[in-house]
């Protein structure tokens, strides 16, 4: 009779309560220093930040009370993802078309991918050495050593393999019924891919793209020995083949410097860099999923 | 009706045309091998970089610890027994974490709401830049937990792994933050396995009286294991490449020592340390380090990728 009815005592009911208790445990232990993490950044940080901030040179560390404002680092970031951009994003494209439009699945293609997946699993650093030995060692970029150039490069090779494989996936994801429509009425392949293939992936490529870009922002491992860091304002085009300062590798410097000034500098860098990541990634992650509702195909 | 379907056989594209296209596939050919030259170019630089370090230390540099760029002595235990010991003592945190968490995210212990949110808040964290963990670490982490160290030293002082004194930044804390790290991944990649179990197997193993946790771990667990198992060696392959996070708080001492509690050193916070202000053949030394740390990385990723191809599921 008392079968029929829930037993608290029965072993297999107070394991389960056990379990259960410990992966509640699991989460709690795993989201509170998480949450704890982001809204000490955000709010240590955002305590420091001052329209100065924006516009001022840091000044060099030492015990003076003025750190100065992060100006130079912050315009350098965005050369540095700039150039990162303009190297990746068309040859990242170019290869995903490739893979998903052209190859058939053979040796070659499967290599390729295959090369994408360990490049995207080589360590960041190791960027840097490989670009400090190509190109900063070697002065190869008009006997300029340390730049900024240099840098955009090291972090392309970062953002590369994310570009082409977002390519590659949202490009398989368009229906092959589109294709067969184009080259039907007569269009050439390349007409296919850039009139009717590319724009119906459009979407979920730049999502794609645009979260590469954000977390290559972040990246300072390839920046330490690539583009250096620099105190001064960037003026003009020939900065880029100077020592160029960025916002992660400002953080970097300053939270190693005893001086509280100089800290508190690295917290602002961090609350901005962290807000734009953040906002960038959770901006298209709206995006999608509101895409997702009105497919239509 | 005939002359029209000659004229439609007949009916070619224009040479430019054609050429475009030609010109068009083999661009994208061109730019899709860029990978695999960045790839090589990458092992083949790092390789001869290190060349005049290899001849000279030969395998010995592997297992001695003297760094010395006065008297020309280099070995790289240290830093290579440092990248072992955090990667690998942090996934050993990480594992039961990140599979808890995400198998606390997949059931219906709570709303479905909940665990969206709880879900892609834990993949938010995973864009944080590591400078930025970094920075926490020193200022938030290493005050938090200075206390609690000095009580593992006091009470567990016999194991030689607590056997020093803790003074400020060490290898513990490098462990903790890259703990920090990993659980995103973890966490995202077991969901994602966990996800794509087929409710059948679990309706089967409830039919026939198996009680939840019994389905989990008989059943579930089982069945996204092999996606489990690559999430994880992506983790190991990210801590053992980490360097900014690691170098800020790791202490960076090439002194080599037992303890956790000591400061220590990876081969990436090594890099990040010297490659700046090194010449001679400390730079080849030091290259010679990025190579085995490139190895070491290139044989986890490759293991992961391989384990998803022989063991991705079939149902």
């Amino acid at each position: 009779m008392n079968s029929l009815y829930y037993q608290k005592r029965l072993s297999r009911n107070i394991g389960d309560k056990f379990f259960t208790s410990l992966s509640v445990i699991c989460a709690l232990i795993a989201i509170l220093p998480l949450i704890f993490l982001v809204t000490y950044i955000l709010i240590k940080g955002g305590s420091q930040i001052t329209p100065e901030l924006f516009t001022l040179e840091p000044n060099p560390p030492g015990d003076d009370l003025d750190a100065g404002g992060i100006n130079p680092a912050l315009i350098g970031t965005l050369i540095i993802t700039t150039i990162a951009s303009i190297i990746a994003i068309p040859v990242g494209v170019g290869g995903g078309i490739y893979l998903a439009e052209y190859s058939k699945g053979g040796a070659f293609s499967r290599f390729i991918r295959f090369g994408v997946n360990v490049l995207a699993g080589v360590p960041s650093i190791i960027a840097g050495v490989f670009i400090y030995a190509l190109i900063v060692s070697t002065k190869i970029l008009f006997g300029s050593m340390y730049s900024g150039l240099a840098g955009g490069m090291a972090l392309s090779i970062l953002m590369l393999p994310t570009v082409i494989k977002t390519t590659d996936e949202g490009l398989k994801l368009v229906p092959n019924e589109l294709r067969y429509a184009s080259l039907g009425v007569g269009a050439s392949m390349y007409t296919t891919i850039l009139k009717v293939t590319l724009p119906s992936a459009f979407r979920s490529i730049a999502t794609g793209v645009v979260l590469g870009i954000a977390r290559a922002a972040g990246e300072t491992a390839p920046l330490i020995f690539t583009a250096l860091f620099s105190y001064y304002y960037i003026t003009g085009f020939g900065d880029l083949f100077y020592e160029m300062g960025s916002l992660a590798v400002l953080i970097y410097n300053f939270a190693l410097e005893p001086y509280d000034a100089q800290n508190k500098l690295a917290w602002a860098a961090s609350f901005i860099l962290v807000l734009s990541i953040l906002s960038v990634n959770i901006f298209s992650r709206i995006l999608a999923a509101f895409t997702e509702k009105t497919k239509r195909v | 009706m005939e002359e029209k379907l000659t004229l439609f056989k007949n009916r070619k594209r224009f040479g430019i045309e054609k050429n475009i296209d030609i010109i068009f596939k083999n661009t994208a050919l061109v730019l899709s091998s860029f990978v695999a030259i960045i790839l090589l170019g990458i092992i083949l630089v790092v390789f001869f970089q290190s060349f005049e370090s290899f001849s000279r230390y030969g395998l010995k540099f592997l297992v001695t610890s003297e760094w010395n760029p006065v008297k020309d002595e280099y070995g790289a235990f240290t830093a290579i027994y440092g990248t072992l010991v955090t990667s690998f003592l942090s996934l050993l945190i990480t594992i039961p974490l990140g599979v808890g968490t995400a198998i606390f995210i997949t059931e219906d212990f709570v709303p479905k709401v909940v665990r969206e949110i709880i879900g892609s808040f834990v993949e938010l964290l995973a864009a944080i830049p590591s400078v930025v963990l970094g920075l926490w670490a020193i200022f938030v982490m290493e005050p938090f937990f200075r206390a609690f160290f000095v009580f593992l030293h006091n009470f567990f002082g016999w194991i030689p792994l607590f056997s020093t004194e803790p003074t400020g930044r060490n290898s513990l804390l490098a462990i903790l933050i890259l703990v920090v790290m990993l659980l995103p991944i973890v966490t995202s990649i077991a969901r994602d396995s966990l996800n794509q179990v087929p409710k059948k197997l679990r309706n089967a193993a409830y039919g026939i009286g198996a009680s939840r946790w019994k389905t989990i771990f008989s059943v579930i667990l089982p069945a996204a294991l092999s996606g489990i198992m690559a999430g994880v060696l992506l983790a190991l392959g990210r801590a053992m490449g980490e360097t900014m996070a690691v170098t800020m708080i790791i202490g960076n001492s090439n002194a080599f020592s037992w303890s956790l509690l000591s400061p220590g050193y990876t081969i990436s916070s090594m890099l990040a340390n010297q490659f700046g202000e090194a010449d001679g053949s400390q730079v080849s030394s030091l290259f010679y380090a990025a190579f085995v740390l490139m190895i070491l990385s290139l044989v986890v990723n490759i293991f992961a990728q391989w384990l998803v191809k022989k063991f991705s599921l079939k149902y």
